[in-house]
């Protein structure tokens, strides 16, 4: 998948701590309702799937249509019980994929 | 709220709007389809769910939506799913967000695309089954679905 992905969340936390965290991904989130200049309906390519696992397990996972703007932003939480990393996924259609992790420190 | 009923609610909206061709807008019909699918027979609630959007957006294409629920998110009480719902827009479905417990809290916020003038739904779907829903109308200027 093309485009820069950037996660913004704590380094470090307290355990049992509700974080948050902040994601954005450089998209065009193609809808496929709009047009070209040649009058052919442009193919829709979004990513329709964000999930966000922690230690190798789904936390939260996001379903996107194509009602979401380009570049999407998503911010959201999640609870943390002890240190270790998470994992951000982004999947576009055709289901090429990106990850990006990020590791937290919990005391 | 299981994922391949979403799956299925979205194939349906699919279908409908490729029978009207690619600048057929969705219908309130179709959403409120799509809100019974996910709510099946029981009753929704309008309480517990905040939206926070503008009440004017200047511009369609980018109109910040951030949904919360009331929950303690707890092994034994939380939010399942939200979602959010712009019925005038081409698909109405804008997003749908499963979560855990260990979600932390049940907020969400992202950008969406308006088409028009419209009302937003969120709809956040508890693990006991029950539904709770919040409604508001964002006022666009210029709509944000190309075409």
């Amino acid at each position: 998948m093309s485009g820069k992905q950037r996660v913004k969340m704590p380094k470090t936390a307290t355990k049992g701590e509700v974080i948050k965290i902040k994601t954005l991904a450089s998209h065009p989130m193609e809808t496929g309702f709009r047009k070209g200049k040649d009058g052919k309906p442009i193919p829709r390519n979004i990513i329709n799937k964000f999930i966000c696992r922690f230690e190798g397990k789904d936390v939260t996972v996001f379903n996107l249509f194509p009602s979401v703007s380009a570049n999407p932003y998503l911010a959201f939480s999640a609870r943390v019980h002890k240190s270790g990393t998470f994992e951000f996924e982004w999947t576009e259609d055709g289901g090429a994929s990106t990850k990006l992790t990020k590791t937290i420190n919990v005391t | 709220m299981e994922r391949r009923q979403v799956l299925k609610a979205l194939a349906t909206g699919l279908v409908a709007t490729a029978g009207f061709g690619l600048d057929a807008n969705a219908t309130p019909e179709q959403a409120a389809a799509i809100i019974k699918n996910l709510v099946g027979s029981g009753e929704v609630m309008e309480s517990k769910v905040h939206i926070d959007a503008p009440a004017i957006a200047e511009n369609g294409k980018t109109v910040p939506v951030s949904v919360s629920v009331d929950s303690p998110m707890s092994e034994s009480d939380y939010v399942k799913s939200i979602h959010i719902l712009a019925e005038k827009n081409p698909l109405p479905e804008v997003i749908s967000v499963h979560l855990t417990p260990d979600s932390g809290a049940a907020e969400l916020s992202m950008r969406t695309r308006l088409s028009k003038t419209q009302e937003i739904t969120a709809l956040a779907v508890m693990n006991s089954g029950a539904v709770h829903m919040a409604r508001q109308t964002v006022k666009v200027t210029i709509g944000g679905c190309g075409g």
